[in-house]
């Protein structure tokens, strides 16, 4: 683990064609400083896994403008209308997961988990094409695993070793999202020495993570602030 | 914001819940049933992470705390927080008492519509095909028409369906029904409300269960 200085240098790592994944749930645990500084690098072909994908213009939006992505994985598009224009259009890919379903695969790509059933679509539009088995004589839906070669998330506070603890419901899908990528890069509000963070609490074991800056982007009740 | 018929039909769901409930609350009318319950009479849930949610005045706003609708909430005493793969361990896996959901359409086998609609460039199916599958007892809300006047409780939906699991308990604005048996049960008139009424605004074919 390194404690980088920008986010430039912590994000030297992404590479036109890689798979990102990107924590956060809308603006609630994103890593808003990392994001901004993913959309002005000179990559594309990104296939982002991310419950949204920004909002028009904004955030991971912003990508998706500048047709950077070339296939999404997420749950709930339905705030940003460009996902669906760009889809009419033919430019981008979209997977369309259940929200449980994105989650419990992230987690299954982080445990060495091929695929796993579950009951949640069975009979839908969106498990259309997927295996089905019965178990006990209920149907359920094979699900696949999903994996990154980069995650981008955000935590509260990081110790100097990498530990993370998280904040309220900004945790959502960022420590899931820390065991399922080669290289985990991190934002927080503050870093502490080895040893300040209660070992009981520590969320995300260090183990997890590869890279932390400090956010220069936080939210507050009135918005999205600089700081720092 | 919320007008008087959907106030109605949230006030209404929150009869149904019982002390010490878990309950989930979807986006829309189901949000207002919170105005609805009594403080401590249940636990709310909800999907992006937290089990206790509460009402929060304008001066205890925290931004890292929301629902799934992304708006801003309180913390009940004895809260907890947990990351997406927990809470729809949660909701999956039968720990959630009770879902209350909005939709689009509903059909005489009380199957839902709430995700997608044809020709609509709208993306987005969020946790609701998971609760439908979980939630040990599922209840929608809805207004009985659409702007247009056409009737939302079908013969079977036309939209494409959120679950093949049948819904407990349909609230709109003119009727409670109960689908009880494989049939869909009218139980109950909303105030102001008439069985002729109901009839002229329903596709589906219910059994007339009013005491």
């Amino acid at each position: 683990m390194k404690i980088y200085n920008s986010s430039e240098e912590a994000l030297d790592c992404v590479h036109t064609g890689q798979t990102i994944m990107v924590g956060g749930f809308g603006l609630v645990g994103g890593p808003l400083t990392l994001i901004d500084t993913l959309v002005e690098l000179d990559v594309k072909d990104l296939t982002i896994i991310s419950n949204n994908l920004g909002e028009q213009g904004k955030g991971l939006g912003k990508l998706l403008e500048q047709n950077k992505v070339k296939k999404a994985i997420g749950s709930y598009f339905t705030g940003n209308r460009d996902v669906g224009d760009a889809f009419q259009r033919g430019e981008i890919e979209i997977e369309l997961l259940p929200q449980g379903t994105l989650s419990e695969s992230i987690r299954a790509g982080g445990a060495g988990i091929a695929g796993y059933y579950t009951k949640t679509s069975f009979g839908t539009d969106l498990s259309k094409g997927k295996e089905t088995k019965v178990f006990n004589g209920e149907e359920y839906v094979l699900e696949e695993a999903l994996k990154a070669d980069i995650a981008i998330i955000r935590a509260y506070k990081a110790d100097t070793l990498g530990n993370l603890i998280y904040y309220k419901t900004a945790r959502n899908f960022n420590p899931l999202m820390a065991t399922a990528a080669k290289t985990v890069i991190v934002e927080v509000d503050e870093i502490v020495e080895a040893g300040e963070l209660k070992s009981d609490e520590i969320a995300t074991p260090h183990l997890f993570v590869d890279r932390i800056i400090l956010a220069k982007k936080i939210l507050t009740k009135e918005g999205v602030i600089e700081h720092g | 914001m919320a007008n008087p018929i959907q106030e109605a039909i949230a006030k209404r769901a929150a009869q149904e819940l019982e002390q010490g409930q878990i309950v989930n609350l979807g986006i829309g009318i189901p949000t207002l049933v919170a105005n609805y319950v009594e403080h401590n009479h249940v636990y709310l849930h909800t999907e992006n992470g937290m089990l206790g949610v509460e009402d929060v005045t304008e001066e205890e706003i925290d931004p890292n705390i929301v629902n799934a609708g992304k708006f801003t909430v309180g913390e009940a005493i004895g809260a907890s927080y947990f990351d997406s793969a927990a809470s729809f361990a949660m909701i999956r896996g039968g720990h959630i008492d009770v879902a209350i959901l909005g939709v689009l359409q509903v059909d005489e086998q009380a199957r839902i519509a709430n995700w997608a609609v044809p020709g609509k460039n709208i993306i987005g199916v969020g946790g609701a095909m998971d609760l439908l599958v979980g939630a040990r007892k599922v209840i929608v809300t809805t207004t009985h028409t659409s702007k247009d006047g056409k009737s939302k409780i079908l013969k079977e939906c036309n939209y494409p369906i959120t679950s093949t699991r049948n819904v407990d308990t349909v609230i709109t604005d003119l009727a409670v029904f109960k689908y009880i048996d494989g049939q869909l049960h009218l139980v109950e008139l909303m105030p102001g409300a008439d069985l002729e009424t109901v009839e002229a605004n329903t596709e589906a074919t219910f059994v007339n269960s009013l005491k």
